[in-house]
């Protein structure tokens, strides 16, 4: 029975990691870049939140209203701005300045926030209520949530980017910027569009994780950086879904090792990711095999 | 006119091939003379003087073993604290089988280099920005699998035996004078390996990948021997951290900020130029030295800085200098020029 909770465990748990990697996904895929500072910045949402809801007192649910649109903001700002710029010189640049931004954003909370862990919501019932699936096996309201929140924000985008103007905009430009930008697409704009919602993406898995777990100045690398990378890679680059069977194998990878030997979690997943690494380097679920 | 036309129309007896524009081979005897005096430093200056110029030879072994990466073969790796840690393990684990720790330190550079084939092994399908989490991931895994082993200290580290039969004074200068060696060592390797067929082709990599695989260079071998020996280096300066802090911590030597520290000299010094990382490492030792009772704040502005530079400044503080005198110190590159007539082109510069 230990064995099939963690394996459930596992699995709710994917979710959020399937969240983490949306926005490393989106902007890799549309703008070829790879963002270091991603899970920096999804800490850096959950600081904004907690701020937000000790300032205000707004309930800690309604405080996504306003730090996701701020993120996406900041998204569309970062994008015009130092990530653009570092593209017109090269790829190699992209990552030395994602790699600074994460390495500021890390400190800077460092020095203003402390490296004391803080949780988000930790007084609300929903956020630590768990129900019963038989005697041994509690699952808790909050994962749950995170779960169907991952699964709503994948089929939101995939939606969006095969149905909307928008969507078909981001692919256009993801295809072919210079083909894009003759037929009249400001591929800069819709660069900032897409980071844009990366961004808002960013922010909901950083408070997500606020609330399942507690944050800290370095778990924006430690966990959400490499878990995010762990998933896309276990997943198959570029495929949404894939990234979502990439948490879930991370997360059940994880929740085994856990079962073996309490200290290992993290190191059964990283061990799953090396072995997709170099058994399958494109991924369990590559675009190639959905066509 | 093209270097083409004016080739074409000359007889080749007319050119001459120099390594640089200037005759810089005052550059090694001022570079002599510069080793001599650090290395009679510990006989003049305090401890204190000394245990920060440590410092210094770690951050700038490891930002010339980045710039060799990053700079060279185009690998922008974010874990090499893997080999930091490494380096720092092996010697521990040498000092407590009674090996002497300035002994195990060759040992465990040699050790960092085997361990390296197969960390490459694992990444090198990977380019650009999924090799540098790849890289990343792997130094977690890397510290994960060390704090395993209790018999190291698990997962709070131990402090590093076999160093107790010196006098406080001697274990610094002995310290000293390691790290002086590994950094000399380090950096007259990069020197020597950039000048060889290899650097050849690694900046012919870094500057057209498909003209230089058509040509015959072997970049993925390039590729490897860069990886090994930028393990090796990183490993050399773990191999002294450990010596220099008398303990080793996992969390302490597998930190990014090892790589944050090597990027950000590297990048701010000049990144693809030999005396890049040297400058950087005098700018990241002031900033660290003066900001040192600011807790993060030296990091912050540097990881500003280098983000600023890498945009607007893309060939960094030396590349200002280089830029206006044309000045190469340590020139790895090739000048052709005509013999009546100032230089007309370089090939293999080391502008990217």
């Amino acid at each position: 029975m230990a064995w099939v909770n963690a394996i459930i465990q596992g699995v709710l748990t994917g979710g959020l990691y399937a969240l983490f990697a949306c926005g490393l996904s989106l902007m890799f895929g549309v703008m070829k870049v790879v963002n270091l500072a991603h899970g920096d910045l999804a800490v850096l949402a959950g600081y904004f939140a907690i701020g937000i809801v000790a300032i205000t007192h707004v309930p800690v649910l309604w405080s996504f209203v306003i730090v996701v649109p701020l993120m996406a903001v900041l998204g569309y700002v970062v994008q015009r701005t130092i990530l653009q710029g570092a593209l017109d010189r090269s790829v190699l640049t992209t990552l030395m300045v994602t790699f600074g931004l994460s390495v500021v954003i890390e400190n800077g909370l460092l020095q203003f926030e402390t490296a004391n862990t803080r949780g988000i919501g930790t007084d609300l019932s929903l956020l630590t209520d768990s129900f019963s699936l038989g005697s041994q096996i509690q699952i808790a309201y909050l994962l749950v949530l995170i779960f169907a929140a991952a699964v709503v924000v994948l089929l939101g985008l995939q939606y969006f980017l095969s149905r909307s103007k928008y969507g078909r905009l981001i692919r256009a430009v993801a295809d072919d910027k210079e083909a894009a930008q003759l037929a009249g697409a400001d591929y800069r704009h819709v660069f900032g569009i897409a980071a844009a919602i990366a961004f808002g993406t960013v922010a909901l898995s950083g408070m997500a994780y606020g609330m399942y777990s507690q944050l800290d100045p370095t778990a924006g690398t430690d966990t959400i950086l490499l878990f995010a990378f762990a998933a896309v890679v276990i997943g198959g680059l570029g495929s949404l879904w894939g990234t979502l069977v990439g948490g879930v194998v991370l997360g059940v990878a994880q929740e085994i090792g856990a079962q073996i030997n309490i200290s290992d979690e993290v190191l059964a997943g990283f061990i799953v990711f090396l072995a997709v690494l170099v058994v399958r380097p494109q991924g369990l679920i590559s675009r190639r095999a959905q066509q | 006119v093209s270097l083409a036309t004016e080739t074409a129309a000359r007889p080749a007896s007319k050119f001459r091939v120099t390594r640089s524009q200037r005759n810089v081979a005052w550059t090694g005897v001022v570079a002599l003379i510069v080793v001599v005096v650090f290395a009679i430093l510990p006989y003049i200056v305090y401890s204190s003087t000394t245990s920060i110029l440590v410092q210094a030879f770690i951050v700038l072994t490891l930002a010339s073993m980045w710039n060799l990466l990053a700079g060279y073969a185009g690998l922008v790796s974010v874990g090499q604290q893997a080999f930091v840690g490494l380096g720092a393990y092996f010697v521990l684990i040498l000092a407590i089988h009674g090996t002497e720790p300035f002994l195990g330190l060759p040992v465990a550079v040699i050790g960092c280099a085997v361990a390296a084939l197969p960390l490459w092994w694992l990444v090198s399908r990977l380019r650009t920005g999924y090799f540098a989490i790849a890289t990343w991931v792997l130094a977690a895994t890397v510290m994960l699998i060390i704090e395993k082993f209790s018999s190291i200290g698990g997962g709070t580290g131990m402090p590093l035996p076999g160093l107790g039969g010196f006098s406080p004074t001697l274990l610094t200068a002995y310290t000293y004078w390691a790290g002086l060696a590994v950094t000399v060592i380090a950096l007259v390797t990069v020197y020597v390996l950039l000048r060889s067929r290899l650097g050849l082709a690694l900046t012919a990599v870094r500057d057209d990948e498909v003209a230089a695989r058509s040509s015959g260079a072997r970049v993925g071998l390039a590729r490897m021997l860069v990886f090994v020996v930028a393990g090796a280096g990183c490993g050399a300066a773990g191999a002294v951290l450990a010596i220099s802090q008398l303990q080793v911590q996992p969390s302490a030597v597998f930190s990014v900020q090892w790589t944050a520290e090597m990027a950000f000299a590297t990048i701010i010094g000049g990144l693809g130029t030999i005396e890049g990382p040297i400058i950087g490492t005098v700018v990241y030792m002031v900033l660290q030295q003066t900001l040192a009772s600011y807790n993060a704040w030296y990091l912050i502005i540097l990881g500003l800085v280098a983000m600023a530079v890498a945009l607007f400044a893309r060939r960094g503080l030396w590349g200002l200098v280089d830029s206006r005198l044309n000045l190469r110190l340590l020139p790895v590159g090739y000048w052709v020029r005509l013999e009546d007539e100032r230089p007309r082109g370089r090939f293999s510069l080391r502008r990217g």
